[in-house]
């Protein structure tokens, strides 16, 4: 490629100044820093959805469309996912956690008849999963933050936690998912950010 | 990947090795930098390109500048750089960066929070979120100055305000803590009045620290206008 990737280039003067525990080093992808915040990306206003009100759907090429109410949704098993976060603006998150429902649980419902999914989000905004990168316990939709109900700009009163992913794929809001048998940009990936989104491949943007 | 892209979104891939042409001081903690490309690309106003920095070890650190130029000034970019005290990358651009320099870049990305030009705007900004912001003032002063535009500009200081010299008749500025002396134009957080004054054109774009951003958008919502008009950039904690 002739890029600077691979030609050693050293910024002059250039030192480190965040040092991250070893203990936490691994778990940094390429081009991550740590940040002990939980600084907030959202591309307009902050949508209001009352918690009593939200509904979860499943729907598209699946054998049975679903809806959960707030209170079925409560009455499914709830477990808490201890794990690190990956923001494509290059903060990662090291040692949260979150609490919800595993996708499988929800998917095993409906029984998807594609491989694909949107998945779609109060306010409008959509991200595209493949069903693989949902399932074998792998993703989630939470309401809890850390023991606490998730901040409405968090995306409570609940999002998609699906941690191995850049965090764009872990829609905020979240109200739905339309399994499909092809796929399609959500949202970002049509604005420039990379199909799936593999933090340690550090596929950031389209051409990545 | 076989998709048709628009021509602006086909090689922010590459990395490459941008030169430092000129340094300016804006305020006593930003600074803007012009760089010179080697494989420039015209970029959409309000798209940001990446920096990469790498010390004699290998270690490496990356984050997000907004391009504050218009895509008129060809083979070149301005990213203007907020100095967090405790960051890791503003820092070395504020005190160790000089003309002449090179530093890995690529860019320009995302094409959501941009202004294509296509209708009038109305910006609001606050702190070193308005740098986007001021590409599109530039873009617009350059190619369509009759187009409706307003920025509403929130800062802290007097000496807090970057591109003071350009700010003209299309800039509306507020000071939340301490206005300059002698200044009889607004003061504290920006408010529906003006909002309201600002009349309602095309599109908002939003942009500064996330509560900044939360307090404008929801303001902006009050003045009728709807969600999906309104486009925000949110700034985190980063450095």
């Amino acid at each position: 490629m002739g890029s600077p990737d691979d030609s050693g280039f050293v910024s002059r003067g250039f030192m480190r100044r965040r040092h991250t525990p070893d203990e936490l080093a691994d778990r940094l992808p390429p081009g991550q820093y740590a940040e002990k915040g939980f600084p907030v990306l959202t591309a307009g206003p902050t949508p209001h959805v009352e918690g009593d009100e939200w509904t979860f759907r499943i729907d598209g090429m699946v054998a049975e469309e679903r809806e959960w109410s707030a209170q079925e949704f409560r009455d499914l098993p709830f477990e808490t996912v201890p794990c690190d976060i990956h923001c494509v603006t290059k903060w990662s998150k090291l040692g949260t956690s979150f609490s919800g429902v595993s996708v499988d649980t929800l998917l095993e419902q409906a029984e998807p008849l594609g491989a694909y999914s949107m998945v779609y989000s109060h306010g409008g905004y959509t991200t595209n999963l493949a069903i693989e990168d949902l399932t074998d316990g792998k993703a989630w939709v939470v309401t809890e933050h850390e023991g606490e109900p998730l901040p409405r700009e968090h995306g409570g009163p609940a999002r998609l936690l699906v941690p191995h992913l850049y965090f764009w794929k872990s829609a905020k809001w979240v109200a739905g998912l339309r399994v499909m048998d092809h796929d399609e940009p959500g949202f970002w990936e049509a604005n420039g950010y990379h199909n799936r989104g593999d933090p340690w491949k550090e596929e950031r943007y389209w051409t990545d | 990947m076989d998709r048709l892209t628009p021509v602006e979104q086909r090689a922010p891939g590459r990395w490459q090795l941008a030169t430092v042409t000129s340094i300016k001081q804006e305020t006593p903690r930003v600074k803007s930098f012009r760089f010179a490309l080697p494989m420039w690309m015209p970029h959409l106003p309000g798209q940001h390109y990446d920096v990469r920095l790498t010390a004699p070890d290998g270690y490496r650190a990356q984050r997000s500048y907004s391009i504050a130029s218009s895509p008129l000034d060809e083979g070149e970019i301005e990213l203007t750089i907020d100095r967090l005290a405790d960051g890791e990358v503003s820092p070395y651009f504020h005190d160790v960066v000089v003309e002449g320099d090179e530093v890995e870049l690529r860019g320009p990305f995302t094409s959501y929070f941009v202004w294509r030009g296509e209708e009038p705007a109305l910006l609001v900004g606050g702190g070193s979120g308005v740098v986007p912001l001021v590409s599109m003032l530039r873009h617009r002063r350059r190619t369509m100055p009759e187009l409706e535009m307003r920025l509403i500009y929130s800062v802290r200081t007097g000496e807090d305000v970057i591109y003071a010299d350009e700010l003209g008749d299309d800039a509306t500025l507020t000071f939340t803590r301490e206005p300059p002396p002698g200044w009889s134009g607004h003061s504290g957080r920006i408010d529906l009045e003006m909002i309201a004054a600002a009349g309602a054109p095309g599109i908002a774009f939003v942009c500064g620290s996330n509560g900044f951003v939360e307090s404008a958008s929801d303001l902006l919502l009050e003045a009728k206008y709807e969600p999906r008009r309104i486009r925000t950039e949110r700034f985190g904690p980063t450095g």
